[in-house]
């Protein structure tokens, strides 16, 4: 799997966000192209953005009205109050403390003990490294599914299952922020760390003193990733939380969904305040948000 | 390594060579230990230890009560004779064998679309990564609304361009596999649409000047310079797109919980019924090898297969 691992390009990173260079030679570009680029474009993210759309229009609408031919692209009279309903019919305030309790509590996991690691990885050397650091990397290949069911029983033996400890457990020790920060690290010149040997610093020290402050990025990309991944895990939440006071937002919804399953409306606006947190973090976030993509290349 | 330089950097004098060199070589070990352990206990006990286990659980019969009794091969017997398990692989592989090629050329089209200077960017790079971090809960509400096939937008439009008798979607046997690939292809493409501009980035401008030079037009220059040159994050892409296809599982029960009938039962959904609804570890462990075994022997083979071409 390193191997694999290795084949991902180099990224310059900047060029991927900004886009490549002006082309000089644009005059070669028509006018008519151009326009032409622009009408494909606009009507390939309307079309990817309709669900979004369609979501936001429904959960203001009346149930009557979210199933109607011909379509009704925008409700007659906005339905507001559905955003006060669904805080009374549903446990959306229970759902949302478990979720946003998870999502930093995994993060900050994920981050502290992975970057930790990482420079491990990246900066110091020992017998057996390498091979350890592909251990890691294998079961970023290898499919939670597959060893969902030895893991549950291990989790049931730790007593961990039915508590919100078990997605804790199961996310904030992952292969991916050692990655990501190993890669990351491995750009930092061996230089740096070399000098402030010779100053005296000790490893901690450079981690701590050089590493953290110039790894910023990568560790803003690594907590959005994980923050939003914790936030829309879904099966891990089905398998281990069994108490409804538990559940996280995902869960929630989807009992919702299968109590209400008439109330078209109103699982339309459960679904827009389960989104909206993230759509929030990545819009506040998003240059880091690609950039981390763009560095990793996976997800786990 | 570096012990000889540091044998040099540090003459020895009269301690001798190996009494420092080993010292050096323990403290090295122990820093580097020292880093990694925080994350290591977790990821050893939580990660490794079921990964093994596995093997093991897998060769026993076991109903969560009691001790796993061992018993050979018997699990892998009696899925070789259960239709229920060969619906499930053959579900996969319907998934995997669309959604693969569907998701290379989308996301790749979008990626050549979105490699240059507009105005307007990010948002549309924005709108086509979007779909990818939002919850498949969410995701899979809005879609069967619009998939629904007497009054969703979708049938709508589609008898209003004159098709009498469009798919029942996730309603029909037939159509329930297209419905999910659908929407698995349109959530997944601007991530890799990320993969492939960043890989786009890395083709020297260059090779188009001396295409364009040798007569070269647009399309045969993306032929002969683009495509070989984007091998690398096609093969890196390719690969991370077989082991997301052969693990879907979130999508498809959210959306059709495997049905109507068995028509979108998948191998990883097949592992979580037998698992944890009718408790039958030993076996849903058995099937979890399969999986486990497919995508590794899938890496394996892209591997091989992408070095030979390097060579």
């Amino acid at each position: 799997m390193m191997a694999v691992v290795a084949e991902a390009p180099d990224i310059d990173l900047a060029a991927v966000l900004d886009g490549p260079p002006r082309d000089h030679n644009r005059s070669r570009v028509s006018l008519v192209g151009r326009i032409l680029l622009y009408v494909v474009l606009v009507i390939a993210a309307a079309l990817v953005l309709l669900p979004f759309y369609w979501m936001v229009a429904s959960s203001l609408k009346t149930n009557n009205e979210v199933f109607t031919v011909p379509v009704q692209w925008w409700p007659s009279v906005p339905q507001w109050e559905n955003y006060v309903t669904i805080w009374v019919k549903s446990d959306m305030l229970t759902w949302l403390k478990n979720t946003l309790f998870l999502s930093v509590v995994v993060t900050a996991l994920q981050v502290f003990t992975g970057s930790f690691a990482a420079y491990g990885f990246s900066k110091t050397r020992f017998p057996g490294r390498d091979v350890l650091f592909l251990a890691y990397i294998g079961t970023i290949a290898v499919p939670w599914q597959s060893y969902m069911i030895p893991q549950f029983i291990l989790f049931s033996k730790l007593g961990l299952s039915n508590t919100l400890w078990s997605i804790v457990a199961l996310q904030a020790f992952g292969a991916f922020g050692v990655f990501l920060m190993k890669q990351y690290f491995d750009t930092i010149p061996e230089e740096l760390s070399e000098a402030a040997r010779l100053d005296g610093l000790s490893e901690f020290g450079i981690y701590r003193r050089i590493m953290m402050p110039l790894s910023v990025p990568a560790i803003a990309s690594l907590t959005l990733l994980m923050f939003v991944t914790t936030w829309n895990d879904f099966l891990g939440p089905l398998v281990y939380l069994r108490s409804p006071d538990l559940w996280t937002i995902q869960l929630g919804l989807r009992t919702f969904i299968s109590q209400y399953n008439a109330e078209y409306a109103l699982i339309m606006t459960g679904s827009v305040l389960s989104v909206l947190p993230i759509l929030i973090v990545f819009l506040l976030g998003q240059r880091y948000f690609l950039e981390g993509i763009a560095t990793s290349g996976m997800k786990g | 390594m570096s012990e000889s330089s540091v044998a040099i950097a540090r003459p020895t004098g009269a301690v001798g060579t190996r009494g420092p060199l080993r010292r050096l070589w323990l403290r090295n070990a122990l820093q580097g230990w020292g880093f990694i352990l925080p994350n290591f206990v977790g990821f050893a006990l939580l990660t490794m230890v079921p990964v093994v286990t596995l093997f093991y659980y897998a060769f026993t019969s076991w109903n969560a009560f009691g001790k796993a009794k061992f018993t050979g091969v018997e699990n892998f017997v009696r899925m070789w004779n259960d239709g229920s398990f060969w619906t499930a692989l053959w579900n996969t592989v319907y998934y995997t064998a669309f959604h693969i090629p569907l998701t290379l050329v989308v996301s790749l089209g979008l990626a050549l679309l979105l490699n240059r200077r507009i105005r307007g960017l990010a948002f549309f790079r924005t709108a086509a990564f979007f779909p990818y971090i939002t919850s498949i809960v969410a995701i899979a509400v809005v879609w069967n609304t619009l998939f629904s096939p007497d009054y969703g937008p979708i049938n709508q439009f589609l008898r209003a361009i004159g098709i009498d008798n469009p798919p029942g979607w996730t309603a029909s046997a037939t159509w329930s596999m297209p419905a999910v690939i659908i929407v698995g292809t349109w959530r997944e493409m601007g991530y890799y649409m990320l993969l492939f501009l960043a890989g786009l980035q890395t083709v020297p401008r260059e090779l188009y000047e001396a295409a364009r030079v040798d007569g070269a037009n647009r399309w045969q220059q993306f032929w002969g310079v683009t495509l070989p040159m984007l091998r690398p994050t096609t093969f890196f892409v390719t690969v991370m797109l077989t082991i997301g296809s052969f693990k879907v599982f979130d999508l498809i029960l959210v959306m059709t919980e495997g049905g109507p009938g068995q028509s979108t039962l998948v191998l990883s959904q097949y592992i979580y019924q037998k698992g944890f609804y009718e408790n039958d570890f030993g076996y849903a462990s058995a099937v979890s090898i399969v999986l486990f075994a497919i995508c590794i022997a899938v890496t394996v083979i892209q591997f091989l297969y992408n070095k030979r071409k390097d060579a």
